[in-house]
């Protein structure tokens, strides 16, 4: 699958680059739906070095929308430990302890959604994971999380500009100013000047 | 002198209002008839007597109502002040420097007694004379930085320094130009300043980040800012901007000179002694157009520089809109005349309106 490019913006947007093997201690790789493809590439890099990556590797897999499409490829990379999750949420409680005991020497990497990247950073950041040895790809859907700046609540999986957000019901545009910490975009009430008058919501980046 | 200090609103009804002194002492920002983004910091070591510049925490007429709006919003929302856990140190270190700065400089209004750790605050204006432990968080009844600030006008972002940047890991801000301390608490110098056209390309934050990880402690900077402002509100959050939004259309010809305000930011830089963090204070002052425009040199620039300004500015600073309404009114106190240079009225040589 094609990788999207996403075009220049403003300072606070994250930015993606191409998962690459890095010599370690351990490997912790983490990824959701077509975010699959972009560890098989890795794999198939690592291994055309005859590295042992996936020896020393924990995948930690959120299938979502892409179902089995891809799980039976990854676990024939014969990780050392692998975890297929329903959720972020439901994979946090893993994922923190498993960087309650990271040591120096730990490479991380993500690959997926904006979300998934975005909460996943933030959770190593808050571990004290060196940014260093974090790597990030983006594959598959360019949805977004946004916060509403104004009632804070945080819609996943945002495919619109505008959108309601799904906390109060407020029709928000879509910023891109985006903090690490929420691992958010911000969104903003569209219509404050001119109640009402809601331009028809169109998808992103089209 | 001593102070009158105003009862007055900046909601609802919206009672605000600047005396003939606090006019005559306006900080107005534009020192010739344009304006752009440049780095434009000195060192803040006082100016005239009388002026915003003179303290090094400016106290005026309108401190008593400022902090009783400042407890309304922080009521309404307590997330106006964060202060992420490591930054505890620097709150002390700003709860200090206001401390000393405003009993030096206004005796008669603030006093600080020290014995050791041992300290008592009396503030008049607020009735306030309070005895606690300097570093004993358990002796203030709130956070050393949220204690000081809420007793202190003007917004105030505190700067950790580390690799090579600022990080805003505390605040309180309440008075703001349209940016959320709950979204840019933890970014970085170039992460808060995303939003702000054509400055990066300028260069401009990279000059202005090198110039502030230099400043030292007791040579503190300054530099000013300004935005637009429908009515006189302090509180122009994002948070609530689907609240007061909808007032920026409520401007007519006719309401417009009471209505609309120039709101300018006096911006210092302190360097804090133990945590060497950087305290950033935000002082926010309003003038409405009509106050403005008794000063004839600044009713002639305002005309000028409203008018050339780059449209992404004036779309930026949210006004875009009420331009051509704002130029309507402000052409009728340009007569066209040369202005002297500097941001001083200068009433006693500038002549009057010529139309
Ligand atoms: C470390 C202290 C500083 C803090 C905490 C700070 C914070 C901010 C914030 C939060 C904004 C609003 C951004 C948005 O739209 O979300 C802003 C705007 C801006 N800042 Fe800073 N700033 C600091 C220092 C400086 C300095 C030294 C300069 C020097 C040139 C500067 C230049 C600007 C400019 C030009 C804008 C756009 C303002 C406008 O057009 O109304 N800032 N700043």
């Amino acid at each position: 699958m094609s990788k999207f490019q996403f075009p220049q913006s403003i300072a606070s947007r994250p930015v993606y680059g191409t998962l690459a093997p890095r010599p370690g201690k351990a490997h912790l790789m983490m990824a959701d739906a077509e975010g699959a493809e972009a560890l098989l590439d890795l794999a198939a890099q690592a291994g055309a070095r005859d590295s042992g990556l996936m020896a020393k590797a924990h995948i930690l897999y959120l299938p979502r929308q892409t179902g089995e499409a891809f799980v039976d490829r990854l676990r024939a990379l014969n990780p050392a430990q692998f975890y297929v999750g329903p959720s972020f949420d439901a994979a946090l409680p893993r994922l923190r302890r498993v960087l309650s005991d990271a040591h120096m020497g730990l490479q991380v990497y993500l690959a997926g959604t904006e979300g998934l990247i975005g909460r996943a950073a933030a959770e190593l950041a808050a571990a004290g994971i060196p940014v260093g040895s974090v790597q990030t790809e983006h594959r598959g859907s360019v949805a977004r999380r946004m916060q509403c700046v104004h009632c804070k609540g945080i819609t996943e999986d945002v495919i619109t500009d505008p959108f309601v957000c799904a906390h109060c019901g407020l029709n928000l545009f879509v910023r891109d100013h985006y903090s690490r910490r929420l691992a958010a975009f911000q969104g903003v009430c569209i219509d404050a000047e001119d109640p009402g008058n809601v331009p028809e919501p169109v998808e992103l980046y089209r | 002198m001593t102070i009158q200090f105003n009862d007055e609103t900046f909601r609802d009804d919206y009672s605000f209002r600047n005396s003939p002194w606090a006019i005559k002492r306006f900080p107005f920002p534009f020192h010739e008839d344009s304006y752009m983004y440049s780095v434009n910091m000195e060192q803040h070591r006082g100016g005239p007597a009388g002026s915003v510049f003179e303290k090094r925490f400016d106290v005026d007429e309108h401190y008593i109502s400022e902090m009783r709006d400042r407890a309304i919003v922080l009521a309404e929302d307590p997330l106006r002040c964060q202060s992420l856990p490591h930054m505890t140190l620097a709150g002390w270190d700003l709860l200090e420097l206001i401390m000393v700065s405003k009993s030096e400089d206004y005796p008669d209004l603030f006093q600080l007694y020290r014995d050791g750790n041992r300290w008592r605050w009396v503030n008049k204006p607020l009735g306030i004379d309070d005895s606690f432990t300097f570093m004993d968080e358990t002796t203030l009844p709130h956070g050393p930085m949220e204690y000081i600030t809420r007793q202190t006008q003007g917004d105030f972002a505190v700067l950790d320094q580390r690799d090579d940047n600022l990080w805003m890991d505390a605040g309180m801000i309440t008075t703001q130009a349209d940016w959320s301390l709950d979204f840019d608490i933890g970014m970085n110098f170039f992460e808060w300043h995303a939003p702000v056209p054509l400055a990066h390309e300028m260069g401009i934050f990279k000059r202005a980040l090198k110039f502030l990880m230099n400043v030292q402690q007791g040579a503190p900077a300054r530099r000013l800012n300004w935005t637009m402002t429908v009515n006189p509100l302090l509180d122009t959050s994002p948070e609530n901007y689907h609240k007061w939004g909808i007032q920026k259309t409520e401007l007519t010809a006719e309401n417009i000179g009471a209505k609309q305000h120039l709101r300018v930011e006096l911006q210092t830089f302190y360097r804090l002694p133990r945590s060497n963090a950087l305290v950033f204070p935000i002082r926010c002052y309003l003038i409405a157009f009509q106050d403005l425009v008794t000063m004839p040199k600044w009713g002639r620039r305002l005309h000028r520089v409203i008018r050339d300004l780059p449209e992404e500015l004036a779309t930026y600073k949210g006004f875009i809109a009420n331009r051509p309404l704002m130029l309507e009114y402000l052409s009728r106190f340009d007569d066209g005349l040369p202005t002297s240079p500097g941001v001083w009225a200068d009433l006693e040589t500038e002549p009057p309106l010529q139309k």
